[in-house]
């Protein structure tokens, strides 16, 4: 039987906080009938406002979600229910070797649809035209350059006028624009961001971004890795079912740590693993649009035997997940292994030195203490301090970890970068992870 | 002149070139490896050329900083560790996760928890302990239970949020008191040395009085009166030569405050003067009480803290009467006539003067009951509320019933309050309940969920109910969880009452769910 999830990963489910309260009201065994659990899913009738209650079910495993109620949230408040009541205790959620028809019409019909999922994708691929795909990648190609090049041309003039005289407002929106037109997003992303960096970084980012322009300028020159890096900075994006076809990375992951942040218009998980055998980093990223989870859900501390494919670039670390063996299975209550301040800040200029435009790289500290100073958060191994990154982090989260801490040293994962470092997850003194995002 | 400052000075000199624009400004030659290599040809270019050349070379480059100072870690807190499932119900009792509330009965649940993990000497997840002294920041009312709660951890955090400010004010379990209680009541804010004050006479009484006295003159007037009030605990015979000192203090609240507390002390010189008074007004014969109003308020009984005019405006004697009869000991009523506190309750009173004077003796069991709550006599509390009441009789209509029944065992007040609950309803019953020691009997509880099916049938609305629904959710027994579910499946679906007991069921189902936890 899949081990019960705790109460804090089922609420990180909830697209959003009402969903978590509705879902608390639904969290006893009052409303429920017939809950049970088996086949790696789990189910359950609620009683709601109407005669016939709703159904609800749970595939554990990716996970996935079906409810007969209207809502427009995923997963609704009932699905969420059931889970936490499942996690509440084994009393509540009966095993039972089979689901009831409902829910198995459901989980064969799933299986049914990835299947025909794949088999479609294979004969795209197999249907696809190389000459028109050649021809268009032509095409977009000489748009980005173009565009990379007025780009340059904007920043220079930017310099010869001085930064203290800046541009009107809207200006860079305007040639953020332009870079959308030019189909390079990420040009775009960099330049729309310009508009609030503060006049004492904008000399750096000016650079940044000038290097980049000017790297795709050039990019047939490139070695290969790096022409990979610069286009998928510039903002192109390689799609998962081609990557997974080609070489992928089979490990055994232990997820170091998980953050979500959110805007209006998407929600972005990030899930950063390492693998046992190769010792690799890899952040898999997850979206979910506002009022939806994103549907990656693997929580920290746990092991995975899974093919790994890793995006093309001179220091690769986004991936996307493959094959999976195996339910994520407990990690052994120990601590990962990991670097000193001074050898995560180097493990990241070496980084930089293969991809100059990384803000920070995935690193383990071990033995830091974190210290409020009136700079701000520290951590400090007692011979040498690196800052926590400033705004990465909510005030609580900072506080959490303080109190993990307790003035005694403790093991941290994280993004160390030129800005300092943003904390993950803490491991506290029972080595049991402790998410901070 | 080291590398880092030399990097600096470079990157200062670009900085300056960009600030003022290459138009007006010369491009700085920075002398940095591979800046031979860049192209002058336009001078803006070659700055951002030059600029990342930097900006790369810096980021590769980085150094930590030296340490820094790391305060003296937190002392081990050695209480077991919250069992797992509680500590996952403290997660979801305190809504972390997101700035979200916690849902309504959530919060009423909270301090049951709270107060049952602090009884039985847990030590919480030190993940958990900012939220949980966040939570008490904003609820004054859990401080001294999360305070005890965080222990050791949240000592050691609370000084370095100012945020949590309070938490060194708020006493704790297993303080052993850092500061030494003579400085906390030379320097301490008032709330801590009110709360000190408290503690000491809970241990030592004497002590605590002299701490007191050692400071009272200095004291401001409604400092004084708080003081005073702490003196209640521990109250002795010990206490009275300050407290009749105190009775010829400046301030009137002072003068009435220690006039109180006196009264209570059967054997002090104020209850003797206040008997003497009283058999003066009230004399026992032929079966009568025969009563003569005091005609006068005169200096002395001002001083024992008989106020001269009513603030409600009553008639002067009724007043000094009602005042002088609630202030004696009521030992002295059984004494001098022989009469049970039942009998005495029953007897006729006459004016001493010859005709009329039934209504004294409304007045004389107004006073006694007030001199019953002040000296927490339970004989008399019993007398005064009457037998439970049982319906098709009618009852006396007890003067402050809540107020009394505070006085009587914590079992004869909830037999009480289940047979007023049975015979009345709950239309009155909010502060009788409010009374009864929490978690309710099963007998009180059953009684309520009867009146609450009572009030279902009789189609009254469930928010009419509101205060006593907010209480029972609080404090229902646990084992009265399944008589609730059956309510809300008999009620008809879709209505307020449905939703009333599915929601308590479900809060019920919580809080046992929730102690058992706790019991481990």
């Amino acid at each position: 039987m899949e081990e019960r999830w705790s109460t804090e990963h089922v609420l990180s489910l909830a697209p959003d906080p009402a969903s978590q309260k509705a879902a608390g009201k639904l969290s006893g065994p009052a409303p429920w009938s017939g809950a049970g659990t088996g086949q790696g899913a789990l189910w359950g009738l609620c009683k709601g406002s109407g005669s016939t209650p709703y159904r609800t079910a749970v595939e554990l495993g990716t996970p996935a979600y079906k409810c007969s109620c209207p809502s427009r949230k995923f997963p609704c408040k009932h699905a969420l229910g059931l889970l936490l009541l499942w996690a509440s205790g084994p009393e509540a959620v009966t095993a039972a070797a089979e689901a009831p028809d409902w829910v198995s019409e459901w989980l064969n019909g799933r299986s049914q649809a990835a299947a025909d999922k794949a088999a479609k994708q294979q004969a795209k691929a197999a249907d696809a035209d190389p000459e028109a795909a050649r021809k268009r990648a032509a095409k977009r190609s000489a748009r980005v350059a173009a565009g990379a090049l007025d780009l340059r041309l904007r920043l220079a003039d930017g310099i010869r006028r001085g930064l203290a005289d800046p541009p009107p407002a809207g200006a860079w929106d305007e040639v953020a624009a332009r870079m959308v037109d030019a189909q390079a997003p990420g040009l775009a992303g960099r330049v729309r961001a310009l508009a609030d960096t503060p006049q004492d970084g904008l000399l750096e980012e000016y650079a940044m971004l000038h290097l980049l322009a000017g790297a795709y300028g050039r990019i047939d020159a490139l070695p290969e890795a790096l022409a990979a890096t610069v286009r998928t900075r510039v903002g192109f994006t390689t799609d998962t079912a081609e990557l997974l076809a080609g070489p992928t990375v089979r490990d055994r992951w232990q997820v170091l740590g998980s953050r979500d942040t959110a805007d209006e218009r998407l929600t972005t998980r990030r899930v950063w693993l390492r693998g046992a055998k190769t010792g690799r980093d890899a952040l898999l990223l997850a979206f979910g649009r506002p009022g939806q989870a994103p549907d990656l859900a693997l929580p920290t501390g746990r092991l995975l035997e899974a093919d790994v494919a890793f995006h093309p670039g001179a220091r690769p670390l986004r991936a996307v997940l493959g094959t999976r063996y195996g339910d994520p299975e407990p990690a052994p209550a120990a601590v990962p292994a990991g670097l000193s301040p001074a050898e995560a800040l180097a493990a990241y200029g070496d980084a930089v030195a293969e991809d100059p435009w990384l803000d920070s790289w995935p690193a383990v500290l071990t033995d830091v203490v974190p210290v409020l100073t009136p700079d701000g958060w520290q951590l400090t191994d007692g011979r040498h301090t690196l800052p926590v990154r400033r705004g990465a982090l909510a005030d609580a989260a900072l506080w959490r970890l303080a109190a993990v801490s307790a003035g005694h040293p403790v093991t941290l994962f994280g993004e160390c970068g030129h800005a300092g470092f943003t904390p993950v997850t803490a491991w506290d003194a029972e080595h049991r992870p402790v998410g901070l995002g | 002149m080291t590398a880092a400052a030399l990097a600096g000075d470079q990157w200062a000199d670009l900085q300056g070139a960009a600030l003022l624009g290459t138009d007006r400004r010369p491009l700085p030659e920075p002398g940095t490896p591979l800046a031979e290599s860049v192209d002058r040809t336009d001078p803006a270019t070659a700055l951002l050329d030059l600029a990342a050349l930097a900006a790369v070379r810096r980021r590769a480059g980085a150094l930590p900083t030296p340490a820094v100072d790391a305060p003296a870690p937190a002392p081990d807190d050695t209480r077991p560790a919250l069992p797992e499932p509680a500590a996952r119900r403290l997660a979801v009792l305190l809504g972390t996760r997101g700035g979200h509330g916690s849902t309504a009965n959530l919060a009423e649940l909270l301090p049951q928890w709270l107060a049952a993990a602090r009884a039985r000497g847990y030590r919480p997840p030190p993940a958990l302990v900012p939220a949980l002294l966040d939570t008490a920041r904003a609820r004054s009312e859990l401080r001294g239970d999360a305070v005890t709660l965080a222990g050791p951890l949240g000592r050691w955090l609370a000084p370095q949020n100012p945020d949590w400010r309070y938490v060194t004010r708020t006493a704790a379990d297993h303080d052993d008191l850092d500061r030494p209680g003579e400085l906390l009541w030379q320097e301490g804010l008032f709330a801590e040395r009110v709360t000190h004050l408290t503690r000491l006479r809970r241990t030592d009484p004497a002590a605590g009085l002299a701490l007191l006295a050692s400071t009272w003159p200095t004291e401001r007037a409604e400092d004084r009166v708080l003081f005073l009030d702490a003196l209640q605990d521990g109250l002795s015979g010990a206490d009275e030569e300050f407290l009749e000192a105190a009775l010829g203090d400046r301030s009137k609240n002072v003068r009435a405050t220690a006039a109180e507390l006196l009264s209570t002390l059967p054997g002090s010189a104020l209850a003797a003067r206040m008997a003497d008074r009283a058999r003066a007004a009230v004399r026992f014969a032929d079966g009568r009480l025969h009563v003569t109003p005091p005609d006068a308020c005169d200096a002395a009984m001002q001083r024992d803290g008989i106020p001269v005019k009513s603030p409600t405006g009553r008639g002067e004697r009724a007043w000094w009467f009602g005042e002088v009869a609630a202030a004696a000991p009521l030992a002295l009523w059984t004494a001098d006539t022989g009469l049970t506190p039942d009998r005495l309750l029953a007897v006729p009173t006459v004016d001493a003067d010859g005709g009329g004077g039934a209504e004294w003796a409304e007045d004389l069991r107004e006073a006694w009951a007030r001199a019953a709550v002040r000296q927490q006599n339970a004989d008399w509390a019993r007398a005064l509320l009457g037998a439970p009441p049982r319906p098709g009789r009618e009852s006396r209509t007890p003067g402050a019933p809540a107020k009394l029944l505070a006085v009587l065992s914590p079992a004869e007040r909830a037999a009480w309050t289940a047979a007023f609950v049975q015979t009345h309803g709950l239309g009155d019953a909010f502060q009788l309940l409010g009374a009864c020691a929490t978690p309710w009997t099963p007998p009180l509880s059953t009684a309520v969920v009867a009146a609450l099916k009572r009030a279902a049938e009789l189609g009254s609305y469930p928010w009419s109910h509101s205060g006593v629904l907010g209480m029972t959710e609080r404090a229902l027994a646990p084992e009265t969880a399944p008589a609730v579910e059956a309510l809300a499946a008999d009620t008809s679906p879709d209505t307020a009452w449905s939703d009333t007991f599915t929601r308590l069921a479900g809060t019920l189902r919580f809080r046992q769910a929730m102690l058992g936890e706790l019991a481990g």
